[in-house]
């Protein structure tokens, strides 16, 4: 029986061994995200509406010209938790942009001011006409963006990121692609219209160098250089897709208080009623409560 | 087992009711006066934190059908209708979404508790397979639930595990056309499974019924293994087992709320918050983390109807249980070698979960036959031999005796049973 159990044993840790020396093989692939700091990380954060704003101001300037943000409507730009925008702004803000409306009542589509209720319009009509207007490429939509992006970080590092709360992978990465362009090493072999981006998985990226410093302009004296620029065009691309994330975690920690004071009651209920049983072996039964006989 | 307070109803209206549906006393008789075992540790709260979470799934997920369409070109962006716009709608998702995780993870510490504990044993062998036909019910379920949100892990993970169903000699591809509904994942695939993720929890609610009826005709298992044999043994069920679930029911909901409210998306895979895109394959397609055992012993044998085999072989496997094992002695605290071999057996299920989610290649191939060798050798060679070879510790005569005598060898009142008796 103890040879069955050695054997056991041994192939266990050989799967275990040959596991770990595969792992160096791996990790060829893009360079890992340096992880920035986020105001709304941690069980606490909330969005810097200021630096929403001048996220925003890039979105505007300069993704626009590619990128689509279909699921964020110009009302969103006055929510609670969001940039701070006034309905008032958020009403102007909108109005600067063209959107297509109709039938009218001769059945033409027709161009208008947009409104506060109307969806931020896409730089494109259709995909095909993305891909026609960009050498074949497919800028993807931003609304998501910053939760369908990440980067592996394998273990144990992700057993740690429980406990270290990180939800920021996608930021991290958007940040990270900004500032990620550089010269391709030695002999990489660019494929027609690519550009070498040592964040992007397989290093060769569609999208030119997007940001360079002091292009965007700002208002509030904040650095304008394209670490600054990725980190804000990250935390709005963030709120666009997690738009109640302050919410969430205001209730969250409202919810842990009242879980942990309930369970701490629980505990002291469970004690109180299990005192008996385990002090007196004798107990037989249960107290009969009214209504019912023993 | 018996003698415990039987209902009587006190008030005119109870005892008119009584007399035409005795519901006040079957509940009584079930959940309050129902005997069980005093000995019980906080592994067997989680037959109750599953009926809660059962519950849980149920509420939010009636909710977010209200709100959800399923249609190939709507379904994206209803769910994410439900995040942004729905009041409370993403509390919901996310809720419904770590729920399933959750839910897994009940599932799985419940499953390991009774193979600990022998808890499918005899005379619990019904009860048990029932629990392997809510397993059952549960991974499917699942599955169609992760593909209803129509993002590209969901698309894609639909395709491969509808395409299992090819692997199937003769018929495998009229079946998997019958599964899509037409000749690709699309729309009929995603309305059918709209349909079916709605129906089987109400299936999975009825057998849930059956288990626990099967429970209340056996009674609970114990740490020790040994029945209870005077009324010392046992304690009614209410006040005495509903107090200590609802403790650790709290305790589970904390771990819960904090995926939900701070890490919801941690469990996920970033992909899903791409909408599908049938011409775009991912680099690499994983299930969700609950599956990753089962798709490592499917990726790790190279002929895909072998694969499929085992794949499928591997959870039906655990209904033969109760007959796979042939020792008598119930719990592994009295079986030294066999909590050994099941605690390795633990470790390699982890280590399967590991490496499903890992790049079928290299090493990580090796180590995952190696592991599936020892999933079905510890079902069919080391369980049938354990039972007639190992020497096991002489068992306490009752469970008041383990109770009283708590770190004292019960002597030798119970024959060791390393001889089948």
């Amino acid at each position: 029986m103890k040879a069955l159990r050695h054997i056991a044993v041994a192939s266990l840790l050989a799967a275990s061994l040959s596991g770990v020396t595969t792992l160096a093989a791996f990790a060829q692939e893009a360079d890992a995200p340096p992880r920035q700091h986020w105001s709304f990380s941690g069980p606490f954060g909330t969005f810097d509406p200021a630096q929403l704003q001048r996220g925003f101001k890039i979105y505007r300037e300069v993704c626009s010209n590619c990128h689509s943000l279909k699921l964020l409507s110009f009302r969103n730009l006055a929510d609670p938790g969001g940039p701070g925008f006034t309905e008032a702004q958020a009403a102007t803000i909108a109005a600067t942009f063209q959107v297509t409306d109709g039938p009218n009542d001769e059945g033409q589509m027709f161009q208008r001011a947009g409104k506060i209720a109307d969806y931020f319009p896409a730089p494109f009509a259709n995909d095909q006409a993305a891909r026609a207007a960009l050498g074949g490429k497919l800028p993807p939509d931003m609304s998501d963006l910053a939760k369908a992006r990440s980067y592996e970080w394998g273990f144990p590092q992700f057993v740690f990121d429980a406990f270290l709360m990180y939800q920021e992978d996608g930021p991290d990465y958007i940040h990270a692609i900004v500032n990620g362009y550089t010269d391709p090493p030695a002999g990489f072999p660019m494929p027609p219209g690519g550009q070498y981006n040592k964040y992007f998985p397989g290093g060769a990226i569609g999208m030119p160098k997007p940001l360079s410093d002091g292009q965007v302009e700002y208002t509030d004296g904040t650095p304008t250089t394209v670490d600054q620029y990725g980190r804000d065009v990250a935390a709005f691309l963030m709120w666009a897709a997690e738009p109640k994330l302050d919410a969430r975690k205001q209730l969250g920690f409202q919810v842990i208080v009242f879980l942990i004071v309930f369970t701490t009651l629980l505990y002291f209920t469970k004690k109180k009623v299990w005192h008996a049983v385990l002090h007196d072996p004798d107990l037989e039964k249960p107290r009969a409560p009214t209504e019912y006989r023993s | 087992m018996s003698g415990h307070a039987t209902y009587q109803p006190q008030s005119p209206f109870m005892k008119w009711m009584e007399r035409r549906l005795p519901i006040a006393s079957l509940v009584y008789s079930s959940f309050i006066a129902y005997p069980t075992p005093r000995n019980l540790n906080y592994w067997w709260t989680f037959g109750g934190i599953l009926t809660f979470m059962l519950g849980v799934q149920i509420v939010t997920g009636v909710i977010l059908a209200m709100h959800y369409t399923p249609h190939v070109d709507l379904a994206f962006n209803s769910v994410e209708g439900i995040m942004r716009d729905v009041n409370y709608g993403w509390l919901l998702r996310y809720i419904h979404a770590n729920g399933a995780a959750f839910f897994f993870l009940a599932v799985y510490v419940h499953i390991a508790r009774g193979m600990y504990y022998g808890s499918y044993k005899e005379p619990r062998e019904v009860l048990w397979i029932l629990g392997v036909i809510l397993f059952l019910l549960m991974v499917a379920t699942g599955f169609m639930g992760y593909v209803l949100p129509w993002g590209q892990m969901s698309f894609w993970a639909a395709t491969v595990i509808t395409n299992l169903f090819s692997a199937i000699p003769g018929v495998g591809g009229s079946i998997v056309t019958w599964l899509w509904g037409g000749y690709a994942v699309g729309n009929p695939t995603l309305n059918r499974f709209y349909s079916l993720h709605y129906l089987l929890p109400f299936v999975i609610a009825g057998v849930v019924v059956l288990h626990i009826w099967a429970l209340h005709m056996v009674g609970q298992n114990n740490p020790t293994g040994v029945e209870p044999k005077t009324e010392k043994d046992t304690v009614a069920f209410t006040p005495y087992a509903t107090v200590k679930d609802a403790f650790f029911v709290g305790l589970f909901c904390i771990v819960f709320a904090y995926f939900i409210f701070y890490i919801p998306n941690y469990l996920g895979h970033s992909d899903n918050y791409i909408p599908a895109n049938p011409s775009q394959t991912p680099t690499h397609i994983v299930p969700e983390w609950y599956y990753l055992p089962f798709y490592a012993i499917l990726r790790a044998i190279p002929s895909k109807l072998l694969g499929v085999t085992a794949l499928a072989g591997s959870i039906i496997v655990l209904a033969f249980l109760p007959w796979l094992d042939t020792s008598p002695v119930r719990s592994a605290n009295y079986r030294p070698l066999y909590r050994q071999f099941l605690l390795i057996f633990f470790a390699c299920v982890i280590g399967l979960g590991y490496l499903g989610s890992q790049e079928p290649v290299g090493g990580y191939v090796v180590a995952a036959r190696i592991l599936t060798v020892y999933y079905f050798a510890f079902f069919f060679i080391i369980l049938p031999l354990l039972g007639l070879f190992e020497k096991t510790k002489p068992l306490p005569n009752s469970i008041s005796e383990s109770v009283l005598r708590r770190g004292v060898p019960a002597g030798a009142s119970a024959p060791p049973s390393g001889a089948k008796g």
